[in-house]
């Protein structure tokens, strides 16, 4: 099975209610409640020193999910990663991994997931075979051909020293050792730094294997696209705590969407209809921006005025994103972007 | 359209950003580089005070030479001896350590400025700006050449502030700075020839362990002349930088133009490891990385296959060592009588290292086994603290993150270092009886005996193990420091305690003060037995300690 193309936004088509419909296999799992959570993160906390890294956070995945983990750099992804590894323990909170206490029973949990750090460091003078099969080896096994079918996919020579490989070979050696290996949850942080873009598509095709396998893919991310393509629920943390949490449908439907229509009449009165923002009348065109779940209104307001041309855009998971930090990113003086798109707005 | 570009001549600005790169590569070893060159320095000022308060009068001087001189063992690891002036003995005992000393730190900086560069990938970001093709190793060796130099104008002024002459001061300075100069050059060639840093300083550290050896050897074949206070050495002495640094023999001959040897080496080297640095891509080479084995051992992918394959390298070096220094102490053995016969201080000294009185080769040999065993206790401390560098790597995360758990994972590190103990002691012991054996006749009695007294020794080098198993879990951060810390304590406390007339309670500290001097003593059973308890509970408790702590990573 073929994954979606993962850089065009906007290409959803309208259901009718303002919902955007995915494509593609997402649409079996959209509304699929959790029947078990593999993970499952209560109020956690960890500080180190005078830092709280993670200051009540709560995580919540499903058996069988793959699960998005979104949030700047030093927000606590990984720290959450490393407490539910059994590498940290936590300060307080309540963390269960697949039925067990992530710090009690780390070894019998470990060998029913497999970990993809974000940075693969490896033994310099191991082969990339060796360290593979160290690293699988460790777990309790893994499965020979698809080994094999994986070094193929990712174009890894496993007979070079690892201190010869470049970042993005790293990193496939910890993938294949995950990949290769039959287990029920994959921890993954941030695993396609350095690789190419070719790669990052066999590495999507690979979760999207495993989730068809009805594996439990906990992707920890800060490529948009990557998250967008591949996962079913998404959590958005910041300084350490959950801000957003659901589906990619059940965001949007939070957030706005935007509408650019031509008609040939002016348009007069919008601003009156419910949910509408940020109203931009030029002539014959007009732009505005729309709760989601108000879009209808605006459509019926907009046909009094003969459309001849619409155009409504969804927001992509970057506007979302942008939407929890974009005060963080403005006070930093650093979004130009949205800098710009505020002065036109006003 | 017409660009008007300067020209590119072949050969120009090779050498641009060269002051810019020495600047950098002070400020990266701004710790380390004062660190080394103070440690020397008081190395040599401690030298000083010792030799001119065990020797306060030429009588004295005159005999502790003449002894020296008839000694292949004293000649082996001190060094020539020429003439017994307070200065000339001095230089007796100093210049070749120092000369050792000040190629390993240079060696290890040049391969720091150079090779580990590439490897980390920093050269490639330094060679992108505008910074010409020899600029880094350039640098290096500028880098290298002046730290030399400075250590040995430090040296001069310790030297003259003990009252030395001047003539003689500056001849030692410049003996040991022409041998870390010399040893800039071998390592800038080693680093051009293998990618990898480890092994660039592998190659370097064994022509450094070549040319002890051959001095050694040169040193040991010499004739004494001059009334028993001058060694005239044989030709390996003259083939080994360290060699030169002795035919200097600062305080007796000044040999001004014996410092010509290392400045002809230094310069040759220097331009053959520049020119091959021309004719390799940056980060490979000249030697390309064989590829290795696509699939692993079957005996790898478990918790001991994986800690034995990080931990032989280290292990066989250590084997190589030790059973170089055995076969040495032993073979001489059988001279101990005529040469401790002779010199009442020396005597003193041995008794004072550990061995008793009553029968002079055991005690000899006590001392020996004492030393070897603190020796022992090095490996334990440098092979036990890769677990430190492995966590602070981030691969113990990768391997904690399967189904290992803490405790075999540091067992298995902890017991592989427990068996090498063992292993190197027995070393230790059967090398020696091997040679001391094949010198005097009886080899299986000699193996025998000797083996059984080297393996007394072991609890007490279990306990130093063990105190850096309880730091790795205790205090992760400060393992490292305070392990090598608690080492030199322990030197300092046992075989040197006497020698700087330390208390008896003091002494204690280090688990090395409660071992008889075997063979010359008799062996209790109970204090064996506590270290044993002693290392056990330590051990455990360090593993108790992980098993609850953090993973950090650097």
């Amino acid at each position: 099975m073929k994954h979606v193309p993962i850089t065009t936004h906007g290409i959803y088509p309208d259901s009718g209610d303002g919902v955007p419909v995915r494509h593609g296999r997402r649409d079996r799992h959209e509304h699929r409640v959790p029947t078990t959570a593999a993970i499952s993160v209560e109020n956690l906390v960890k500080t180190f020193g005078p830092t709280r890294a993670l200051d009540g956070l709560d995580l919540e995945v499903g058996t069988g999910e793959v699960h998005g983990f979104l949030g700047p750099n030093g927000s606590g992804k990984s720290t959450t990663i490393r407490v539910l590894l059994g590498l940290l323990r936590a300060d307080s909170g309540e963390a269960r991994l697949l039925g067990g206490d992530p710090w009690r029973d780390s070894v019998s949990l470990h060998r029913r997931l497999a970990y993809v750090p974000g940075d693969v460091n490896l033994w310099p003078n191991l082969t990339g075979g060796e360290a593979i099969d160290l690293l699988a080896g460790l777990r309790g096994g893994l499965d020979e051909s698809r080994r094999a079918e994986l070094l193929e996919r990712f174009e890894l020579d496993p007979t070079k020293k690892a201190r010869t490989y470049s970042k993005g070979n790293r990193q496939k050696v910890a993938l294949v050792a995950a990949f290769a290996a039959d287990v029920e949850l994959y921890v993954l942080d941030e695993p396609t730094s350095g690789l190419d873009p070719l790669m990052e598509s066999v590495f999507q095709d690979c979760v999207e294997e495993m989730s068809d396998a009805g594996k439990t893919v906990l992707l920890s991310s800060h490529i948009l696209a990557e998250v967008e393509a591949l996962c079913d629920r998404v959590s958005i943390i910041r300084e350490g705590r959950t801000v957003e949490t659901g589906t990619l449908a059940e965001l949007r439907h939070l957030t706005r969407t935007s509408v650019t229509a031509e008609t040939q009449r002016p348009v007069t009165g919008l601003e009156a209809v419910e949910g509408v923002h940020d109203v931009r009348v030029d002539g014959l065109r007009t732009w505005c921006e729309v709760d989601t779940r108000a879009i209808d209104g605006v459509l019926r307001h907009l046909l009094s005025f003969r459309v001849t041309s619409l155009t409504s855009t969804p927001p992509t998971l970057e506007e979302l994103f942008l939407r929890h930090y974009g005060d963080e990113l403005a006070r930093d003086g650093e979004n130009h972007r949205r800098a710009e798109s505020g002065t036109r707005a006003r | 359209m017409s660009t008007v570009t300067a020209p590119v001549v072949a050969g120009r600005g090779q050498y641009t950003g060269t002051a810019r790169l020495v600047r950098l590569a002070l400020r990266r070893d701004r710790i380390q580089l004062p660190v080394w060159l103070l440690a020397l320095i008081a190395l040599q000022a401690f030298s000083a005070s010792s030799v001119f308060g065990l020797y306060p009068t030429e009588a004295d001087l005159r005999g502790f030479a003449v002894a020296t001189a008839a000694s292949p063992v004293a000649l082996a690891t001190n060094g020539v001896v020429s003439g017994y002036s307070a200065g000339a003995v001095l230089a007796s005992q100093i210049v070749m350590p120092l000369s050792l000393a000040a190629g390993l730190m240079t060696t290890l900086l040049i391969v720091r400025n150079t090779r580990q560069n590439e490897e980390t990938g920093r050269a490639e970001l330094v060679e992108a700006a505008v910074v010409g093709r020899k600029a880094l190793l350039t640098a290096a060796l500028v880098v290298a050449v002046g730290a030399n130099v400075v250590l040995g104008l430090l040296d001069v002024v310790v030297l003259i502030t003990q009252g030395l002459p001047l003539a003689g001061s500056v001849a030692l300075g410049a003996a040991v700075a022409g041998a870390g100069i010399a040893f800039a050059a071998i390592a800038a060639v080693t680093a051009q020839v293998t990618d990898s840093a480890r092994t660039a300083n592998g190659l370097a550290g064994a022509a450094l362990g070549v040319a002890f050896l051959l001095r050694a050897v040169g040193d040991m074949a010499g004739t004494v002349t001059d009334a028993g206070t001058r060694v005239v050495t044989g030709w390996p002495t003259w083939v080994a930088p360290i060699g030169w640094a002795e035919q200097v023999r600062p305080y007796d001959d000044n040999a001004w133009w014996v410092l010509a040897l290392p400045a002809v080496f230094a310069l040759v080297l220097g331009s053959v490891a520049l020119a091959l640095s021309e004719h390799r891509d940056v980060g490979s080479g000249l030697v390309p990385t064989r590829p290795g084995p696509a699939r692993a051992s079957r005996s790898l992918p478990t918790a001991v296959g994986s800690a034995w394959r990080m931990q032989r390298t280290i292990l066989f070096w250590w084997a190589f060592g030790v059973a170089v220094l055995a076969a040495t102490y032993g073979a001489i053995g059988d001279q101990i009588d005529d040469f401790l016969g002779s010199g009442e201080q020396v005597t003193d000294m041995m008794e004072q290292l550990g061995g008793g009185t009553t029968n002079m080769v055991d005690a000899y040999f006590a001392a020996i086994f004492g030393m070897m065993a603190i020796a022992v206790a090095g490996y334990a401390v440098q092979a036990l603290l890769r677990m430190r560098g492995e966590e602070s790597a981030g691969r113990l995360e990768s391997v904690l993150a399967t189904a290992v758990s803490r405790p075999r994972w540091m067992l298995a590190h902890v017991g592989l270092v427990t068996a090498a103990i063992v292993a190197l002691q027995l070393l230790t012991g059967a090398v020696t009886g091997l040679a001391f054996g094949l010198v005097t006749g009886g080899v299986p009695e000699q193996v025998v005996r000797l083996t059984g007294a080297a393996l007394v020794f072991v609890p007490a080098t279990l306990v130093v193990a063990a105190a850096v198993a309880l730091l790795f879990g205790a205090l992760p951060a400060w393992s490292a420091g305070l392990s090598w810390g608690f080492l030199a304590l322990c030197l300092a406390l046992g075989p040197l305690g006497g020698l700087l007339g330390l208390p008896a309670t003091v002494r204690d500290l280090s688990p090395f003060a409660h071992i008889p001097a075997v063979p010359a003593a008799q062996v209790p059973c109970t204090p064996l037995v506590w270290l044993v308890v002693i290392a056990v509970v330590v051990d455990a408790a360090g593993v108790v300690l992980f098993r609850r702590r953090d993973l950090t990573t650097s």
